[in-house]
């Protein structure tokens, strides 16, 4: 019954994200005051309909309803109640349940939260929005319903794939889709300006924290996905460049660039036809990632089951809504021009160096993921491009573009001269060169000039973010949300790139057998294996080891790592026993038994791992303090805002 | 009963091979770390999308162990490479060759960087000589 | 002012790509031995491991080298197809079976039948690593001179057999 009212609420979600559309377009161009207000009504109405069928579907894995095909094909009697809530998006047809959940949510947070906004501008948005919920409804409805009954009932499910029983990879779509479909906030935003035919720096103060939220999401989604890849696979590696991996990354970084460019329209109404496009792409990256997934375009260890007819139809909806904003570009854009300049040497011609490198950056990701499919299709011979191509031109735009950071942030609008502030970078600068050097000659050992470099990088990042908060600071002045949010970011950023820099310079590992008793050492770490038992899970059996660390006779840590078997899947699964510290991970993981009693083993050794994504975390905090900057929480309604003249040191 | 299970279990699987090596590291560091490299370069066909060091495929362990006897026997880098495209393509290689036609997948890092650079610099140029504000939209300026 | 143009004209090859990319076949991953010498291999037979087969046998003839094993699902789909080739006689058949168990081998041999002349037992690898093989099954045909002229990869039906393998075998008779 339940999964009937699911889909019956679906079709009703469907037939109200029309006349929201409807209603919200139409009664914009046409100004009809009635139908706009409808607009809000209907996106009220879709939410309550698109929760009512996530409900649904939630309740019959709840209730292990296997007479529901998505049920068997995903869960099983045995899954822990946590995992089987998890399992609605653990596939193709439930995630896209979730997509659409989650772009409900966001339309009504944009309906609810645009009072002080013009009653045009938030109609065509919501318009715009129902027209997205629209497609996805249509696509899941046609293609891929997740409510399809299997007669006869089965007696139990297949399984959640055991991949997915983790607490973090349970987590990682509902965060990343949060910021996929958050991207789509900006594009309707600039979908609505162009077809109002204004763009103007206040339209910029509307979109920008919205886009940070967006964003903050993504980044959270990315890390959560790249640390659970670390402790889960088992091998301790945190990045593959695989092709999923890439859909993902490609949204952030525009994102990011999009972030910066809005800074700019906001500042001093320039850039307008640049932040147009990145909004455009920012959502269409978001739409292409979904239709890599799930088209078996692209080959990946990620993908979904892949199905052509699906595939057609993302890449029809993504060729419409991107076609469509991208015609009205090249109609509206050329209106959008403003007439204000800058100096050579200013924020501005930063913020748009950092575009620049950021979509070339990206630019090189989609090339490298796209050339394996363009060339095959050329009849050019089938290749493969992977991380040894992705790891080493990344950093080819990566690299100025870190080394601009710190003088970048510090650069005054319209005319730079950076004043005092120029002799303080310098000195930081120096400083973060000679503790680079050290670390690298002193504390960890030689690795190579580039390591060198990273760390230099990335030191003077971190040391030259704080200046501003600091001098705010020292001098009593107040210090706002966006300030405070944009360095937090930057310093993340920082954090980030020591972490990553020094894990994959001075990492160390090996591959070898134990038996009890046996010990192996690496990087001064002694491992013993002391023991091997068997143990029962809820849902799995394994066989446990018991490890002991000791570093120079003193006893550091002990690490129980596992290999399971789940009992309905077969598939084996490394569970590694890690230890963790601020500075280090420390970490084992079984490979097969040897007989007579001995298994092979990976021991690793990973410095600075853990501010990999502790710098990504800090970095999605400043992006939601950014977001929560008094200004754009002002009541004032739009046509009372006097714009007043830019000033150096705010964002 | 489980415990038989599992053993049972472990058995079948102890025939795949692992993706761990429990054969020696090489006692040259160098020819060590041309290992390492070189498995990374590698894609495990058996699979989808992992290199050969990663894969648990029992294909990866065989090339894996291949490459070993092939490093140990002097042969160089290109040579092990050529030995691996010959009988599996172009497609073993997760680092493209350099040929023809992947000489704009390799030029592509420095002609898109070089390329932006120079449109910013005319942007940059153009915007140096326009007035500094603009009546119609100055921009909120400071919050 | 062409350059609000550009973004939609770029899209729009992309998407061109994509529509193909959709259509493509993924699983026809060509051989680069097509044209080559096939490697010659020496190895225990199935049936009988004192004794040892060679590919060098049946050289100066087409014969066609099928990889198996009693593992891979896809064998088992294709063996009834692969006894009706080995019955219709056009060419030998050479098993190759990889990375099995010799006693399953031998048992499956009997329990369903076997088509082949004679099974290769390919413990190690080698010969597979040396054959290019990354799956099972795969199918392989080696004309009269010995070159590899073809490899099919997935299970072998009628169908596939007459469509690629036999014409293939007639032209290089012709050719004689």
């Amino acid at each position: 019954m339940a999964a009937e009212l699911g889909h019956f609420a679906l079709i009703l979600a469907f037939c109200l994200a029309l006349p929201q559309a409807f209603f919200g377009l139409a009664g914009a161009a046409t100004r009809r005051t009635h139908w706009m207000a409808a607009t809000q009504r209907a996106a009220a109405g879709q939410f309550v309909f698109v929760a009512i069928s996530f409900g649904c579907l939630a309740y019959a894995f709840y209730q292990n309803d296997f007479s529901v095909l998505y049920v068997v094909q995903n869960s099983n009697s045995g899954l822990p109640t946590f995992y089987r809530f998890a399992a609605v998006w653990g596939a193709h047809e439930g995630s896209l349940l979730l997509w659409l959940l989650v772009q409900a949510i966001w339309t009504l947070a944009v309906a609810g939260l645009s009072r002080s906004l013009p009653v045009q501008m938030t109609s065509r948005v919501l318009g715009v929005l129902g027209l997205i919920s629209a497609g996805f409804a249509l696509f899941i409805l046609t293609t891929s319903n997740p409510f399809e009954r299997s007669w006869p009932a089965a007696a139990d499910g297949r399984d959640l794939n055991p991949l997915l029983q983790d607490p973090a990879l349970a987590m990682h779509p509902p965060m990343l889709y949060t910021g996929y479909v958050g991207m789509s906030v900006p594009f309707a935003f600039a979908v609505a300006a162009m077809l109002e035919g204004k763009l103007d720096s206040m339209w910029a103060r509307w979109v920008r924290p919205w886009t940070n939220i967006a964003w903050m999401f993504l980044t959270l989604g990315i890390a959560l996905g790249s640390w659970w890849a670390y402790y889960e696979l088992g091998w301790g590696g945190w990045w593959f460049w695989d092709p999923v991996e890439n859909a993902s990354f490609m949204p952030w970084l525009i994102g990011t660039a999009l972030i910066h460019s809005l800074a700019v329209t906001e500042k001093r109404g320039l850039f307008k036809s640049w932040t147009l496009l990145l909004a455009i792409a920012a959502f269409s990256l978001s739409l292409l990632g979904t239709f890599l997934v799930r088209s078996g375009v692209i080959e990946s260890v990620h993908a979904f089951a892949s199905d052509p007819a699906r595939g057609l139809f993302i890449l029809v909806f993504l060729g419409l809504c991107v076609g469509g904003a991208l015609t009205l570009y090249a109609w509206r854009a050329p209106h959008f021009r403003s007439n204000a300049g800058f100096a050579p040497i200013s924020r501005e011609s930063f913020l748009l160096l950092n575009n620049v490198l950021l979509v070339a950056a990206c630019g090189l990701i989609l090339l490298g993921t796209l050339y394996p499919m363009i060339l095959d299709l050329l009849q050019l011979g089938r290749i493969s491009v992977g991380p040894p191509y992705f790891a080493t031109t990344f950093l080819i735009p990566m690299l100025p573009l870190v080394l601009l950071l710190s003088p970048g942030q510090h650069a005054e609008w319209k005319r730079a001269s950076f004043g005092r502030t120029k002799r303080l970078l310098a000195v930081l600068a120096a400083a973060a060169l000679l503790i680079a050097l050290g670390l690298s000659l002193a504390v960890y050992g030689w690795h190579s000039a580039l390591t060198a470099i990273g760390l230099a990088i990335a030191l003077w990042v971190i040391l030259s973010s704080l200046i501003e908060p600091v001098q705010r600071w020292r001098k009593g002045h107040s210090l706002s949300a966006a300030v405070l949010g944009m360095s937090l970011a930057h310093f993340g950023l920082g954090l980030f790139i020591i972490g990553a820099t020094v894990v994959e310079s001075y990492g160390e590992e090996t591959d070898l057998s134990l038996a009890p008793g046996q010990s192996a050492e690496v990087a001064g770490f002694t491992f013993t294996l002391n023991s091997l038992s068997n143990v029962s899970g809820p849902n799995y059996e394994a066989v446990e080891a018991e490890v002991a660390i000791t570093r120079e006779g003193k006893p550091v840590a002990t690490v129980h790592p596992q290999k399971r078997v789940y009992r309905v899947q077969r598939n084996p699964m490394t569970e590694a026993g890690i230890e963790g510290g601020w500075n280090r991970d420390l970490f084992v993981a079984m490979g097969e038994p040897l007989g007579e009693g001995s298994w092979s083993f990976r021991l690793q050794y990973k410095p600075m791992v853990r501010f990999i994504w502790l710098g990504a975390f800090v970095v999605a905090l400043g992006g939601l303090i950014a977001a929560c900057d008094r200004r754009y929480r002002q009541r004032v309604p739009a046509r009372e805002m006097s714009p007043a003249p830019a000033s150096a040191s705010t964002v | 009963m489980r415990a038989l299970l599992l053993a049972v279990v472990m058995m079948a699987w102890a025939a795949a091979a692992m993706a761990i090596d429990t054969a020696p590291a090489f006692e040259d560091p160098a020819k060590q770390a041309r290992y390492e490299r070189l498995a990374r370069e590698l894609r495990c066909l058996q699979c989808r999308a992992e290199t050969i060091a990663d894969s648990n495929a029992f294909l990866a362990a065989d090339l894996r162990k291949q490459l070993r006897q092939l490093i140990a026997e002097g042969k160089s880098d290109q040579e092990i490479l050529d030995y691996m495209t010959a009988r599996y393509g172009d497609y073993v290689l997760y680092k493209p060759r350099v040929t023809p036609r992947t000489w704009l997948l390799w030029a592509a890092p420095v002609l898109f960087v070089l390329g932006g650079g120079a449109l910013a610099a005319v942007v940059i140029l153009r915007k140096s000589r326009l007035p500094d504000s603009d009546p119609s939209d100055p921009g909120l300026g400071a919050s | 002012m062409w350059r609000y143009l550009l973004p939609i004209v770029l899209f729009a090859i992309l998407i061109g790509f994509f529509v193909a990319g959709l259509r493509r076949d993924k699983e026809t991953l060509p051989s680069p031995l097509i044209g080559k010498p096939a490697p010659e291999f020496t190895l225990p037979r199935v049936e009988d491991p004192s004794k040892q087969i060679s590919n060098a046998e049946f050289a100066g003839r087409p014969y066609v080298v099928n990889v198996w094993a009693t593992w891979c699902v896809g064998c088992r789909q294709e063996h009834d197809a692969l006894l009706e080739i080995a019955r219709r006689g056009e060419v030998p058949l050479i098993g190759l079976n990889w990375k099995d168990d010799l006693a399953l081998a031998q048992q499956w041999l009997a329990q369903l039948g076997d088509p082949y002349v004679a099974s290769a037992f390919d413990q190690e690898g080698n010969v597979a690593i040396d054959w290019g093989v990354w799956g099972a099954p795969e199918t392989f045909l080696v004309g009269a001179d010995g070159t590899i002229l073809y490899r099919h990869i997935s299970p072998i039906t009628l169908e596939i057999w007459e469509r690629e393998f036999v014409p293939r075998i007639r032209q290089g008779r012709a050719r004689e």
